[in-house]
């Protein structure tokens, strides 16, 4: 039933979701304004902060001391590695879940979530023993397998979601017209659900190229991304503001450039099956 | 048909010698704090490159609390992601005690072991064998607003009494123009507010633990320590303070509205910097408080090299430690970045140099510090443990900070420094039983 929206209501709602979202974006925006003051105007009250003079002194510190773009090809190795594998393992599994549903697959579906509720530090003496009995510390293999585990029960879950909203019938016809299965998934399926895909893809790109705990616990000079190339710049004996916050924007910026690019795809994937 | 012939021939031998140049070429990784003085060696490898082409040095920079974590974890799974850590005085014992470590008592006479400050070195020596090398090292002092001092009319002496201090603070205190006359650590944290609080009990006689290791936070001693503390942050010391620790007190004084503040002989450089600091040229130094018990309120720290036991490359990584912490180091900074930047506290022959002397105006006042703390005997009576502001043991990370804690919550008014002490008495008895110290 269409509702009447009075122009009052409209300017409310306007004005509320503009709050949220600069309450949102604010502290990248300060980061951003902070990476470019020098140390001693980044811990000035906030006016004081806006009305200092602009350096890129931070940049260049950071340029020089540290090997940026050793780091964001770790990230960008590591966040598509992982992401890449993690689709190949979940369009079947998700598949299987949405289409042939047997009696546990809503239990095993929740106990693919439950691994997300363990925090993660739980499991990390174990993981690193093994990982330096197969000789996996610091390297990108290691942080791929571990970022696509620990991403997979997302992936799942979306990817399933997504395949629920697509008709099994034309699964069905496909099959009645000959496909074979590794056909049907790949010609029949991936095709139609391409938005969901690119979603979960973007999603988890974002969500690996942020992961923080395991990109710095199992890293050391090799393979270390972004995560670490920030960690180096936070000290607790010195300013140290305003080179984090160089360091930082300097390791958002392309995830916030793709994000800025595929945002239609990501809030249509994100959104999709939600109004039935 | 010939030249391919050569040109092979040519390629293979190239071919050839750059295997053989990548098999002599050691690679070791380096963990390390992020501070200034760490970060301004990495500036200088150029010179370690040419004295030694076939070590190449991979730096992993961290800050100190996830270095920490990082390097314990992997030291003691032997990861082997390290050949060289950074690791504080609180590690070297527990960590060499262990075997953890490789032992550097075959460095080189011309290395001048015993050239490095008795207090640092003894810090760092487990049964008679050093563990790690001292790259800098620090203690605490009094930094004072010598404008507000004169302004109060008072003089600051070279070796203040905490009574003097509790008087200087009521004097500068102006909280209508928001100047704070003392500003101390505030924050939960072993390293935080405990390094502070564990120190300033030194001076008033208390200990963490008697020589059967029973807690001692029910004594008349940690009482007045606490009490006084309190007063002096609650009556004189900034809002808020109770989420303060270093860079925030920092910041403070460098904005002009602390009088005082006891903490890091580091922190002199940086407030005596005109780039960051608006008071740089009204800072005056002295020594750490006492209460006339023979001991000062001051800590000892110093960051060191150490080698992980198990490394593949300890002959390099011992050609690295030795490099970076010896006198020809010190020469090399001095030259390209002047006395000033010199990593200070470590070595005695600095503190004869009187180039260094004209170029850091708090450098005595910095071994006075250093020479003051003994982590063997910290404070007045006898204990069983390592440690000035610290206890040497494992458990003590876990313990100092939950007892931290507690006082940042009487700080904050949340408890009373009564119920405060009797639960860090309560809860440092059960971990230590539960350890096995207590039987």
């Amino acid at each position: 039933m269409a509702r009447a929206v009075t122009n009052r209501r409209k300017l409310i709602v306007t004005v509320a979701a503009w709050a949220v979202g600069i309450a949102i974006f604010f502290p990248i925006l300060w980061t951003v304004i902070l990476s470019f003051k020098s140390e001693g105007d980044a811990i000035k009250t906030p006016l004081e902060v806006l009305s200092s003079a602009w350096t890129f002194e931070s940049y260049a510190t950071v340029q020089e001391r540290s090997n940026y773009v050793r780091h964001f090809w770790n990230s960008v190795v590591i966040s598509l590695g992982s992401t890449l594998l993690g689709l190949i393992i979940a369009i079947p599994a998700a598949w299987a879940m949405a289409f042939v549903p047997g009696k546990q697959t809503k239990n095993v579906l929740m106990w693919m979530l439950s691994t997300k509720m363990l925090p993660p530090v739980g499991v990390l003496v174990p993981i690193y023993l093994i990982f330096r009995d197969v000789g996996l510390l610091d390297t990108k293999t290691g942080l791929v397998i571990v970022l696509t585990l620990i991403n997979l029960p997302i992936i799942v879950w979306m990817l399933y979601t997504y395949f629920k909203e697509i008709p099994g019938e034309i699964l069905e016809a496909a099959r009645m017209d000959g496909a074979s299965l590794r056909n049907e998934l790949i010609h029949v399926l991936t095709p139609m659900a391409v938005p969901g895909i690119a979603s979960t893809v973007l999603l988890n790109i974002i969500l690996a190229w942020n992961e923080a705990f395991w990109t710095l616990n199992l890293t050391a000079a090799k393979a270390a991304p972004l995560t670490a190339f920030i960690a180096s710049y936070s000290s607790p004996e010195g300013l140290f503001y305003a080179k984090l916050s160089a360091a930082s924007t300097m390791a958002i910026a392309p995830i916030l450039i793709m994000g800025w690019f595929s945002q239609k795809q990501l809030v249509r994937g994100l959104t999709f099956g939600a109004v039935k | 048909m010939t030249l391919s012939f050569r040109a092979l021939m040519g390629a293979c031998a190239m071919g050839a010698l750059c295997t053989a140049a990548a098999a002599q070429s050691t690679t070791i990784t380096v963990a390390t704090v992020n501070n200034g003085d760490m970060i301004r060696m990495q500036g200088l490898m150029d010179a370690f490159n040419e004295a030694h082409p076939d070590i190449t040095v991979e730096w992993v920079t961290l800050e100190e609390n996830v270095l920490r974590q990082r390097v314990t974890q992997d030291v003691a799974t032997k990861g082997g992601q390290f050949d060289v850590m950074t690791i504080g005085t609180y590690e070297v014992p527990i960590w060499g005690e262990r075997g953890w470590l490789v032992s550097l008592d075959d460095l080189p006479e011309s290395y001048d072991v015993d050239d490095i400050l008795p207090a640092i070195r003894g810090g760092l020596t487990v049964d008679g064998s050093l563990y790690a090398a001292p790259f800098y090292g620090e203690s605490s002092m009094v930094m004072y607003r010598r404008d507000l001092m004169e302004a109060a009319g008072m003089e600051m002496p070279d070796a203040p009494t905490w009574e003097f201090i509790k008087e200087a603070a009521a004097a500068m205190t102006d909280k209508g123009n928001e100047v704070y006359g003392i500003c101390l650590r505030g924050k939960a944290g072993w390293g935080e507010n405990m390094a502070f609080l564990s120190a300033m009990a030194n001076s008033y006689g208390a200990r963490w633990f008697d020589m059967d290791w029973k807690p001692q936070f029910d004594s008349e001693e940690w009482k007045a320590t606490l009490t006084d503390y309190l007063e002096l942050m609650n009556e004189y010391g900034p809002p808020g303070a109770s989420s303060n620790g270093f860079n925030e007190n920092l910041a403070l004084f460098q904005s002009g509205k602390c009088g005082m503040w006891i903490d890091a002989t580091v922190a002199a450089s940086f407030v005596t910097n005109p780039d960051e600091s608006t008071v740089a040229d009204q800072v005056g130094f002295a020594l750490a408080p006492d209460n006339g018990l023979g001991k000062r309120g001051n800590w000892l720290w110093a960051w060191n090299l150490g080698i992980p036991a198990g490394t593949q490359n300890e002959e390099a990584a011992k050609t690295f430690v030795e490099w970076a912490t010896s006198k020809e180091y010190t020469a090399l900074v001095a030259e390209k970045e002047g006395w000033a930047n010199v990593p200070p506290g470590t070595r005695q022959s600095l503190y004869d140099n009187q180039e260094y002397l004209d170029a850091a105006p708090f450098a005595q006042m910095t071994l006075e510090s250093i020479n003051a703390a003994d982590p063997q005997n910290p404070t007045v009576d006898d204990v069983p443990y390592v440690g000035v502001q610290f206890v040497a043991i494992p458990e003590f990370q876990g313990i100092g900070t939950a007892v931290g804690q507690q006082f940042s919550a009487a700080l904050a008014g949340q408890v009373s420094a009564e119920q405060a002490l009797s639960m860090a008495q309560q809860l440092t008895e059960r971990e230590m039983t539960r350890a096995g110290y207590i039987k």
